[in-house]
């Protein structure tokens, strides 16, 4: 019998010939990553007795969930930050403006194949797109690796998920994700590490793959995980920050599910109020109301979702009465949509451009909802109170979907523009 | 004198998918930052009975995916502060499960027992056995890994870090 990418990448992290799931392994991450949470991490690292962290060069520091800062609170927190960077001598970290952690780590070639990225954030899977094991983990585990460089993983199980055909025109790896998310549930693939296989993943550009990986956390899994390819390799030249080794499963490797998806048959989603998995086909949402639609983030906040939407809103103009708000996913993504012409199309539309960062996703800034009001957004999450406040409503969709709503007000399918 | 790795207590049981917001409201963790103050918190939206009602070394008893939503330690630290024994459950959240293991609160794995114990039962649980005493009879789960086992010596990931350090 073969084993999985989990337990291969674990047993060689631990210095293991092979791990069983449950089995609990001490391993080094590659990476530790933290953005505005690190101020709080900092004091837990002290508490501990911590004075110099265990390795500089495994730190990924990025300041973007409130940045700008929008309060003095938040501004202070950044300078805690700024400091201990300095004065541990941190090399990786990257400063207001650069962009969405989950995003920049990959661009900047700090997420690699056949490493190990553990990071204080729940979306950590998203760097599996390049072939990573990633997976979020709490504050005082991340001191702790600050402290003695190791942490006790327990070993998952792992399910396959094999999607073949081709998505139709209009429809997205977003869509895929919703789709899949609906079908298994929040909980569908708990505590679980996703494998993602098959032709139509293979097809995908890489900022299509992200979205999966970026959305699996919706799922409860532990990492997710899409086998490196050429498309890969060939992002990584000259970028990669270290020689890496990719890990793939073994064809004979043991699952505890496999579950087929055939993406021809797959049509636009949206997530509905107020859960990932309460997922409804586009065709059945159709006139609801909106205010807002926003555009970025860390699931779909890249180059190519700024062009689809920059393709669909071109020429038109956001409805009297409703809100456009687009934000980069991170400078590189913004200085490319400004020579593209995404950022003018946009800007000619009627929409508002925000400096890259969080946004208003989980409620810090930036374009967040009046109490009442209902958003349209191409980010991971919609629980209640997610945006700041409990009296309003989000839906979660690709960003077609999400530009064609803003040009008329109302949950519109990009085909039915005229 | 009776080992720290059995736990003897009272049962409060729940259901499924109960989230950390319902554990420790959302609304209090940026408000409530002493540990010490949080029990009064807990599971202030799921029973308001629990808070003033639970005695050191009860169980909560739950069905699936205890503890999802946010990755707040804060929704373990006031159960574990207000003296809570051990959780069993048939499945946790990730990071939920992780939280409570590096805050030496024992997170138990083990569905039949889940579906034969009653609210307001007294069980036991024997943590190196991996045994849990109910009317029902006995359901084995499987024994906390040696390396968390270390965790829960030292009283939690902190300490334990600390000692290491030291």
């Amino acid at each position: 019998m073969g084993f999985t990418f989990a337990e291969k990448i674990l047993a060689k992290k631990a210095g293991l010939k092979r791990v069983i799931p449950g089995e609990i392994v001490q391993i080094t991450p590659d990476v530790a990553l933290s953005h505005d949470n690190t101020a709080p991490i900092i004091g837990i690292f002290r508490k501990m007795g911590g004075v110099k962290v265990f390795d500089t060069e495994m730190h990924a520091i990025f300041l973007d969930h409130a940045a700008p800062a929008p309060t003095t609170k938040h501004a202070e927190n950044h300078r805690v930050i700024r400091d201990f960077v300095r004065k541990q001598g941190i090399p990786y970290f990257f400063d207001v403006g650069r962009g969405i952690c989950h995003q920049v780590l990959v661009e900047e070639g700090l997420a690699l194949p056949g490493e190990v990225v553990l990071g204080s954030d729940s979306h950590t899977p998203h760097a599996g797109v390049m072939g990573a094991f990633g997976a979020g983990i709490g504050r005082s585990e991340m001191a702790s690796i600050w402290a003695l460089g190791d942490l006790w993983l327990r070993v998952p199980q792992s399910v396959k998920i094999v999607v073949q055909g081709a998505l139709p025109t209009w429809v997205t790896a977003k869509d895929l994700a919703l789709h899949i998310i609906g079908d298994l549930g929040a909980d569908g693939a708990l505590y679980m590490s996703v494998e993602w296989h098959g032709e139509a993943i293979e097809a995908l550009d890489l900022s299509q793959r992200a979205v999966l990986t970026n959305m699996t956390a919706e799922m409860g899994a532990k990492n997710s995980y899409i086998p490196p390819d050429q498309k890969v390799f060939a992002y990584l030249d000259k970028r990669a920050r270290r020689v890496f080794k990719p890990v793939y499963p073994d064809p004979n490797a043991d699952y505890t599910q496999v579950v087929e998806y055939d993406a021809s048959i797959i049509e636009p989603m949206i997530a509905c109020p107020h859960t990932v998995d309460n997922v409804r086909p586009l065709s059945e949402i159709t006139g609801t109301h909106i205010d807002q639609a926003f555009i970025g983030t860390c699931t779909n906040g890249r180059l190519e979702d700024l062009a689809a939407a920059a393709h669909v809103i071109s020429g038109k103009q956001v409805a009297d009465g409703t809100r456009m708000i687009v934000i980069p996913a991170s400078s590189q993504v913004y200085k490319e949509a400004l020579r593209k012409g995404y950022i003018e199309t946009f800007l000619n539309s009627g929409a508002v451009i925000e400096s890259p960062g969080c946004g208003p996703c989980m409620g810090n800034h930036m374009g967040v909802p009046a109490i009442g009001e209902v958003t349209i957004s191409s980010a991971n999450r919609n629980f209640r109170g997610r945006m700041g406040t409990k009296e309003s409503e989000i839906y979660l969709a690709n960003p077609l979907v999400v530009a064609a709503s803003a040009v008329t007000g109302v949950i519109t399918h990009p085909k039915d523009l005229a | 004198m009776e080992s720290k790795n059995i736990i003897n207590g009272r049962v409060w049981k729940y259901g499924d998918n109960v989230n950390t917001d319902v554990i420790f409201p959302g609304k209090y963790t940026y408000t409530v930052s002493d540990p010490a103050d949080m029990p009064r918190y807990a599971l202030e939206d799921l029973d308001p009975h629990f808070a003033d009602g639970v005695q050191p070394n009860d169980i909560i008893v739950a069905g699936t995916n205890w503890g999802c939503g946010s990755s707040r330690e804060q929704a373990v630290i006031c159960l574990k502060h207000g003296g809570l024994g051990a959780i069993v459950a048939k499945s946790f959240a990730r990071i939920y499960y992780r939280n409570c293991l590096n805050a030496a609160l024992p997170a138990l794995i083990c569905p039949d027992a889940v579906d034969a114990i009653g609210n307001g039962e007294t069980i036991e649980i024997d943590l190196e056995a991996g045994e849990i005493h109910c009317d029902a009879g006995t359901f084995t789960f499987q024994p906390l890994p040696a390396a968390i086992m270390k965790i829960f010596e030292a009283g939690g990931l902190i300490p334990y870090t600390r000692k290491r350090l030291a």
